[in-house]
């Protein structure tokens, strides 16, 4: 019975995806939501995706400066670990598990409401295919966000660190540049965004299968909500491990 | 015209439409009436296509809409518009762009042509005052008048209504029925309305079917049906103290239309 409902959830998610990646009836309309998802999905995430990485990327330098770097280290060592980690995990990995959470859970419970409230219903009666118009614009809304937001990552993050050198003199602006600027590999950026790529598609088509498979009320809208952003965040990390093996 | 053919409906061992067979005529408001969880909104939700049924028919016009393709339904569906129980107005739109969106979607007319629509209908059902307002900023009354507006905006041929008058007080619930049946004379559409309210079938059901456990039990008019003889007609519309004055009253079919019709 256990790996039957995963079948039988995998076989619906991609019905659902059959039926989203389809034919627009009105290219325009969907245009429209194209754009209005971005706002919402993507330009609306960067604050809180600035501020989180500013204080992380300052976190990272103040404890690879007091824990790891000593005397028998290079001085650089700080920026240059601080560097690796935002770029090949935080701004990809790490971020996007923290937008599944924003993202996820808000794209489940709007499309859930919109089920119980029969919007959904209403679309379908139009002749309106409400997988593709609901779902769709969202999934390429953050597909197209998700990079921007790889970079506001890492340079909040940067920047972070650069608050730990003038701020609180942890490190010398000088040594934070020559580690942030050792042994620069311009593909860890590229990799970094590719995996965000992924893990856009899969908040965004995974939130939006639990709540459009929502049956019920308000109690079944949150509890698709929580299963969306479980979901995701697990699906996430499995990625993760197999795209960072393919992409190294 | 919709014909429905002996339609069965179950899910799973469950059989919920047991051979319905009816058929609405066009410029009538057809109602299907019985009590909650008879089954008339799993009959209403077949014949739109939200489920399929086990078996039968629908034919919209002599097209039989469970054979068609997926593209000839969502064709056919253009022709068709719906005013839900929860009137289902898309939250993030305000009521104008509610009632534009079927026309955004399927109309090539201009935009100032499609908005001058928009405006009409939404005048139609007295609401223009509100047009830019957002569905969270109205009545539930006038959230039903603008699905209404929305429903009509493609003039459309087959007008479904699901509980239009669900959740109203009883003169707003007539406003909403005169509208209904307005709108059916005005362009000759095939209204479809599920109801369990009785000021509704005295007031505009000119077709009524009588659903009673999945089966089709009564078929009539709202003339006739004060002085049918069907008992499980009878114990659900007399089933209130004011209607049981009315059937023991001198004039029963008289009565209550002149009190209760909107028209």
């Amino acid at each position: 019975m256990f790996p039957f409902n995963y079948l039988q959830s995998l076989g619906q998610y991609l019905q659902l995806m059959g039926r989203t990646f389809s034919r627009p009836e009105r290219l325009r309309m969907y245009a429209k939501q194209y754009v209005h998802e971005m706002q919402k999905l993507g330009t609306d995430s960067i604050p809180i995706v600035l501020l989180i990485s500013f204080f992380i990327g300052a976190v990272i330098c103040i404890q690879i400066k007091l824990n790891i770097q000593s005397s028998w280290m290079p001085h650089w060592v700080s920026g240059y670990v601080t560097r690796e980690i935002m770029l090949l995990e935080f701004s990809s990995s790490i971020m996007c598990l923290i937008l599944s959470g924003k993202v996820g859970s808000n794209i489940a419970s709007e499309i859930g409401t919109m089920r119980v409230t029969q919007q959904l219903d209403a679309l379908e009666i139009m002749g309106v295919n409400p997988a593709a118009y609901i779902i769709l614009p969202k999934v390429c809304g953050l597909i197209t966000m998700m990079p921007f937001l790889v970079i506001f990552a890492t340079a909040s993050g940067i920047g972070g660190a650069y608050a730990t050198a003038y701020i609180m003199g942890i490190i010398t602006p000088a040594d934070l540049t020559e580690g942030l600027q050792h042994d620069f590999h311009q593909w860890f950026f590229w990799m970094g965004v590719v995996k965000s790529l992924f893990f856009a598609f899969i908040i965004a088509s995974v939130s939006s299968y639990y709540g459009y498979r929502v049956e019920g009320g308000s109690q079944e809208v949150g509890k698709a909500s929580t299963n969306a952003v479980v979901a995701c965040s697990m699906l996430i990390l499995f990625s993760d491990v197999f795209l960072t093996s393919i992409l190294s | 015209m919709i014909e429905i053919r002996h339609l069965y409906k179950a899910f799973e061992d469950k059989e919920v439409l047991k051979d319905i067979s009816t058929t609405f005529e066009p410029g009538k408001c057809n109602l299907i009436i019985g009590q909650s969880g008879s089954g008339k909104t799993v009959l209403m939700k077949n014949i739109v296509g939200l489920f399929t049924p086990t078996s039968g028919e629908i034919l919209y016009d002599g097209r039989d809409f469970v054979k068609m393709s997926k593209r000839e339904k969502a064709l056919l569906r253009r022709e068709m518009g719906m005013i839900f129980q929860s009137a289902a107005l898309f939250d993030s739109l305000s009521v104008l762009e509610n009632v534009m969106f079927p026309l955004d979607m399927f109309s090539s007319d201009s935009y100032k042509d499609r908005t001058r629509r928009a405006l009409y209908c939404l005048e139609r059902v007295n609401l223009k005052d509100a047009a830019y307002k957002y569905p969270g900023e109205i009545s539930g009354g006038m959230q039903k008048r603008a699905a209404i507006a929305r429903a009509i905006a493609l003039n459309p041929t087959y007008l479904f209504c699901d509980e239009p008058n669900s959740g109203l007080d009883p003169k707003t619930s007539l406003v909403i029925d005169e509208l209904i049946h307005g709108i059916t004379q005005e362009f000759g559409t095939t209204t479809v309305m599920n109801t369990h309210d009785m000021n509704s079938v005295m007031g505009i059901g000119e077709h009524i079917i009588y659903i009673h456990k999945g089966e089709a039990a009564w078929e009539g008019s709202k003339d006739e049906v004060m002085n049918s003889d069907n008992e499980r007609l009878n114990s659900f519309i007399f089933a209130s103290d004011l209607f049981k004055k009315i059937k023991n009253s001198p004039s029963p079919s008289a009565a209550p239309a002149a009190d209760t019709s909107p028209l």
